[in-house]
């Protein structure tokens, strides 16, 4: 059970980072939340909103990293500076930031959650990978971070003892980090109506039921 | 004006979201079954231009943890509660029924007769209406597919059978390809199409019914704005229920209620006594505030 908040939020500035576009929007009174949580965002002229994960909390601001992969994202993406959009937020389960040996991994537009977790976790070691060097242009948004670019994979660069790795991008690569790393918490996706816990739309299997990911989740990680 | 707001059931979690229940003036619950249900395999929703498809295939624990686990966490929230029942059979229908007759929580019961996302009983809605009429004392609203030739035919059918009223609109059956693959978005192809490309069908539907059986009538469909809740109004509802809205907007009832007080009062004469929902009252929020109020009395 969560208090949502849902507030009409002007556009500060629409950033293009590679193909990706980063909205930044004035926060009004809606909190930041925790890393790995997320809001749903209107899509002007969709019938339903898109859940993004919070990319950055600037003093005043929240800004989403937004890969325009289909029509309510690329709506997103060409909103300028003045429009406004509804914002419900934060929802979900984030990352569990009491870590002691934190490793970010995140694959394309997975690298979405992980400027805001990596400030509050003190920027630790981080592991990207990109489609292509035009997609890798994101790495931008985490300075220092290693970047592989397929046919290259971020599973190559974890190390032996990769330590608590946290984890956000497409399920194969998601997939492939539980293989190597079982308690890796991993941010998943899935297609949402509503994002509280209302349509059943997004769910996940686990220990063979199907779950709410925007409830159970986004970020899950195995029972101990 | 002022209508009472219901969500439509299977669009809004009270356990989830109980601020958000709490601003109807009755809750539906999800469809309930006789054994739990899993549900569909993902994906199970998809955007289209005017609406959303879903294919959820009534996930639910079951009567038995229904009754057990569900029901009472329902009970503090202080909003009558409705229960959607569905099932395979009107045995299935009769049983989850029976099953809800003591449950002095429950004000009203839906039935399900529509769901356009699993396989059809093989008895008619009127048949099924019956089965559960046997089981129970409860309020009965039967809830009718828009994709039926001659709807009014079922709302007398159902009436004939028992049914205290009716929910107008489920979804309809449609279906979205996914323009790489070319294949259907949804796992199991076909899902239930929602949201306010609904809308001129649910009207269609309320206006038909309304004329043809003294029910009462809670319009759903497409439903987003105060105007869209007068339209049903006007075509015959009783009260209204907010579906596909709920996932964009939590906040819809609110605001909708807000956007009512600024449409004109109806002028019904006529077709309240047409309608006559439960109650004979002279208008139609009478009605179903009639109606509410008998579901108090059967509950107290």
């Amino acid at each position: 059970m969560q208090d949502l908040r849902r507030e009409r939020l002007r556009v500060e500035s629409s950033e293009e980072i590679g193909p990706y576009v980063l909205l930044r929007l004035e926060r009004g009174t809606l909190e930041p939340g925790v890393p790995g949580q997320f809001f749903m965002l209107e899509a002007p002229g969709r019938v339903l909103p898109r859940p993004m994960s919070l990319c950055q909390a600037p003093p005043g601001a929240l800004a989403f990293l937004i890969d325009p992969i289909g029509p309510g994202t690329r709506a997103l993406c060409e909103l300028a500076p003045g429009d406004a959009i509804h914002v419900l937020g934060p929802l979900g389960n984030g990352f569990e930031i009491c870590v002691d040996r934190p490793l970010l991994v995140a694959g394309g537009i997975g690298i979405a959650p992980l400027p805001y977790l990596a400030e509050a976790l003190g920027s630790p070691r981080a592991i990207l990978g990109f489609r292509s060097a035009f997609h890798a242009e994101a790495a931008a948004l985490l300075p220092g971070a290693e970047v592989v670019v397929e046919p290259r994979l971020v599973t190559e660069l974890l190390p032996a003892e990769p330590g608590d790795v946290l984890a956000c991008g497409p399920e194969p690569m998601l997939e492939a980090v539980r293989l190597l790393v079982p308690r890796a918490q991993l941010a998943w996706e899935a297609p949402m109506a509503c994002g509280y816990g209302a349509c059943y739309g997004c769910v996940v299997e686990r220990d063979g039921r199907y779950e709410r990911l925007c409830i159970a989740g986004p970020v899950l990680r195995e029972a101990a | 004006m002022s209508v009472p707001l219901l969500n439509a059931s299977g669009c809004l979690d009270a356990l989830t979201a109980p601020a958000v229940a709490r601003r109807f003036d009755v809750f539906v619950t999800k469809t309930v079954t006789p054994h739990p249900r899993e549900g569909n395999p993902s994906p199970r929703i998809a955007e289209t231009e005017h609406g959303m498809l879903n294919s959820i295939g009534l996930q639910n624990p079951g009567i038995d943890a229904f009754v057990v686990d569900v029901l009472p966490r329902l009970a503090k929230l202080g909003v009558p509660l409705w229960v959607s029942v569905g099932g395979f059979s009107a045995a299935d229908y009769a049983a989850v029924c029976e099953r809800l007759e003591d449950e002095d929580d429950v004000s009203a019961i839906e039935l399900n007769l529509s769901c356009p996302n699993v396989e059809e009983a093989p008895e008619t809605a009127a048949e099924l209406v019956a089965a559960a009429r046997t089981a129970t004392a409860k309020p009965l609203y039967a809830k009718l597919s828009p994709a039926s030739w001659n709807i009014a035919d079922s709302a007398r059918a159902v009436a004939a059978s028992g049914a205290d009223g009716l929910s107008l609109v489920n979804t309809i059956r449609g279906l979205a390809i996914e323009p790489v693959s070319g294949r259907p978005v949804l796992a199991l192809g076909a899902g239930g199409y929602s949201g306010p490309a609904l809308r001129p069908i649910a009207l269609a539907c309320v206006y038909a019914c309304a004329r043809a059986v003294d029910l009462s009538i809670v319009g759903m469909g497409g439903v987003t704005c105060g105007r869209d809740v007068r339209d049903l109004a006007d075509a015959g509802a009783d009260a209204v229920a907010l579906g596909t809205i709920l996932f964009a907007d939590p906040e819809a009832p609110a605001r909708i209620r807000l956007e009512l007080e600024g449409e004109p009062s109806l002028v019904r004469g006529i077709s309240a006594a047409e309608t006559g929902a439960l109650g004979g009252a002279s208008s139609p929020e009478a009605n179903v505030s009639a109606a509410l109020t008998t579901q108090k009395a059967l509950q107290n």
